[in-house]
């Protein structure tokens, strides 16, 4: 069943350079379109400003897209307003990279629990105060010790977990995750990601999981999609797509991270995506990456690759993909082996 | 050995704030030769980027810096700070994090760079002109013509980042140190500037101490691995051997908690309860000891000394993880 369908989303910020500098329009987002079926959990890995914080909030419609289309539970979410817009967000949540930021200091940990609850009406002060402490039983911290502390009693791993008790506090069936274990140190990282798959098994939940970090989205994911400056590059099954990466940007991507094992040859070499990401002011035409993509042809700037399914289940946006990697099982997935020999690093 | 660069022994940083006292570094020590690349990998608050800035002079008053750091013989902890401004740079120049914050967003690259070539060395202004392109050619920024008469806000990144890697090499310093450098880089930056510390290492010589939380970081460019935790070393080797016998149960944890591509998907991670200790009250055992899944009591009431168990391998533990046993 889908859960969420999201069509041809566009997104556009206005910039006004300060002092009379050069302004224009930050294409954020253009033309995404993706699905999500109840209980799966996609990943959306870019990096710095690929669009991908943008196109988390637009599907919460906060900000509301410039167009294209939302439908979540069948509900069309682009044009909802006030009343209608709160009750389909209900099971719409989102959790956010900054645990300190997204929790008001001055509150108690039990009130910011309590606070969707309450502003959705749910139960009475009696029942709100069961489900509370329900709530943070569930994300793994005592209500008796942790009730009436304040944020910033507590370290970044536990605020994270208070953050998520509000998110899930209405039972919903979609949670946004935009870089939620970002801020937090490897350990800590662990014990959150660990629950939130325990929250998902016992919950049922869907999540978008965004996050730069590819190995992260992976270890989360059913289904990942690569985002590149405002555009989908490739979307496919999580196994699939890191063990044949076909888009030559999540190639890049896979043989950029570094290995945990000091007798390979370190990341990077030759093989990756040399120079500088083109700006999302003015995104090159056709295929937004063909100015760094070692297999770009003329055909790439005058045409934009659309999403088109190579294998079941496995799209990707490219005019000229990676060959399938023949490479044995686990050959391929540490991201370190070197493009195929047949590969013509021709640069337009 | 006589091709020592810097020779760090028991350092230890106290910080006094409000009648607390924060132990952040208790007892480090280490030895860098020319041209060698040393990680310190660690957690927030493991005394990684403290015990470095005692060796650049850059902590507060409230810090109070005891032990020694040579560099060249010459002594760093309790330097007068007239004389800490000549070896500042000069010997041991510093990248951040943050490049933006580093940067002045009111002045011209060029002459952010040729600031800091005159600052240490009395040089004619085209001289230094001159230098100042040779060094953005070094770091590799295309078209340096250009980019000399740029500000930081018209540059990515990645580019900041390369300009501070120049004002770094300005002066020819011996020892760069680079505190979590890439960090707020995109993957395939990360990637560029690490080939790039790596080309500048093995060309010009210097001797560069990469500070980071990642462990990944660590395995694929540095020589060799200090793993801190809670202001101590508790484990240091070079990298080979460190990642093909890990002893410390604590790295062993911080390496087994990373997501890695070959693991599939939704698999749980193993995971080490609690959180790092309080660093104003340490307790008198391993303070790994709480979280630590090998723990015996003995960790509990005394601590292990940190010392050579093999041969260029030293580790803190009475309990550590045999060849290939998980932990």
């Amino acid at each position: 069943m889908t859960l969420l369908e999201v069509r041809n989303l566009v997104h556009e910020f206005t910039v006004r350079g300060a002092g009379g500098l050069k302004g224009g329009v930050v294409h954020a987002v253009s033309d995404v379109s993706f699905e999500l079926a109840a209980g799966e959990t996609l990943g959306i890995v870019g990096e710095t400003g690929s669009g991908k914080s943008t196109l988390a909030r637009c599907v919460l419609q906060a900000p509301r897209p410039k167009s294209g289309s939302v439908r979540f539970q069948g509900t069309e979410l682009v044009g909802l307003r006030g009343r209608r817009l709160k009750q389909a967000r209900r099971q719409l949540q989102m959790v956010f990279q900054d645990p300190y930021a997204s929790l008001n200091p001055r509150w108690r940990i039990d009130d910011l629990v309590e606070e969707p609850l309450v502003g959705y009406g749910v139960g009475n002060a009696g029942s709100r105060r069961r489900r509370v402490r329900e709530l943070l039983d569930l994300v793994g911290l005592d209500p008796a010790v942790y009730g009436r502390r304040r944020p910033y009693e507590l370290s970044g791993g536990q605020c994270q977990r208070v953050a998520i008790a509000r998110a899930i506090a209405l039972d919903p069936a979609l949670v946004v995750c935009d870089e939620p274990v970002s801020s937090l140190d490897v350990l800590i990282q662990a014990q959150v990601l660990n629950l939130f798959e325990q929250l998902r098994t016992e919950l049922g939940l869907s999540y978008l999981f965004i996050s730069h970090d590819l190995a992260l989205v992976k270890q989360v994911s059913d289904r990942v999609a690569v985002m590149h400056l405002g555009q989908l590059c490739e979307v496919g099954p999580a196994e699939a797509l890191y063990r044949s990466p076909r888009h030559p940007y999540t190639v890049d991507l896979l043989a950029s991270i570094p290995s945990l094992d000091p007798t390979r040859p370190p990341a990077g070499g030759r093989a990756v995506a040399s120079g500088e990401p083109p700006s999302p002011l003015n995104p090159p035409s056709g295929c937004r990456f063909r100015t760094r993509c070692p297999r770009a042809q003329d055909q790439c700037a005058v045409e934009r690759p659309l999403l088109r399914e190579i294998e079941p289940g496995h799209q990707v946006a490219c005019h000229f993909p990676e060959p399938v990697n023949a490479a044995p099982d686990g050959a391929a997935v540490d991201g370190t082996q070197p493009r195929p020999a047949t590969v013509h690093y021709a640069r337009p | 050995m006589s091709d020592t660069l810097l020779q760090v022994e028991d350092l230890r940083v106290r910080f006094d704030q409000r009648g607390r006292r924060v132990y952040a570094v208790n007892g480090l020590s280490y030895r860098l030769r020319a041209g060698q690349m040393l990680a310190i990998v660690g957690e927030s608050g493991s005394g990684k980027t403290v015990s470095s800035r005692a060796l650049m002079g850059l902590l507060p008053p409230s810090a109070t810096v005891t032990g020694s750091a040579r560099i060249d013989g010459v002594e760093l902890v309790g330097m007068p700070e007239p004389e800490m401004r000549r070896h500042r740079g000069a010997d041991i120049a510093m990248i951040f994090q943050d490049p933006t914050r580093s940067l002045n967003p009111t002045m011209r690259i060029g002459a952010q760079i040729t600031e800091a070539i005159r600052a240490h060395a009395r040089v004619e202004k085209d001289a230094a002109r001159a230098r100042a392109m040779e060094l953005l050619s070094l770091v590799r920024i295309s078209d340096p013509q250009r980019r000399f008469y740029e500000y930081p806000h018209q540059l990515s990144g990645g580019m900041r980042q390369r300009v501070m890697i120049a004002i770094a090499l300005a002066s020819d310093p011996k020892l760069l140190i680079a505190d979590e450098a890439t960090t707020a880089l995109d993957v395939t930056t990360q990637a560029q500037i690490m080939d790039l510390l790596g080309e500048l290492r093995s060309r010009l010589g210097t001797a560069i101490i990469l500070i980071s939380h990642d462990l990944g970081l660590a395995a694929s460019y540095a020589d060799d691995v200090i793993v801190m935790y809670a202001g101590r070393a508790v484990e240091y080797a070079p990298t080979r051997t460190l990642f093909a016998k890990m002893r410390m149960p604590y790295t062993r944890a911080l390496l087994d908690a990373i997501p890695r591509l070959e693991r599939q998907s939704h698999a749980r991670l193993p995971i080490t309860p609690g959180q790092p200790p309080d660093l104003t009250a340490l307790p008198p055992g391993c303070a790994f000891e709480p979280r630590c899944a090998r723990a015996t009591p003995q960790c509990r009431t005394s601590r292990p000394p940190f010392a050579q168990h093999e041969v260029g391998h030293w580790w803190a533990c009475w309990n550590p993880c045999k060849d290939g046993e998980p932990v």
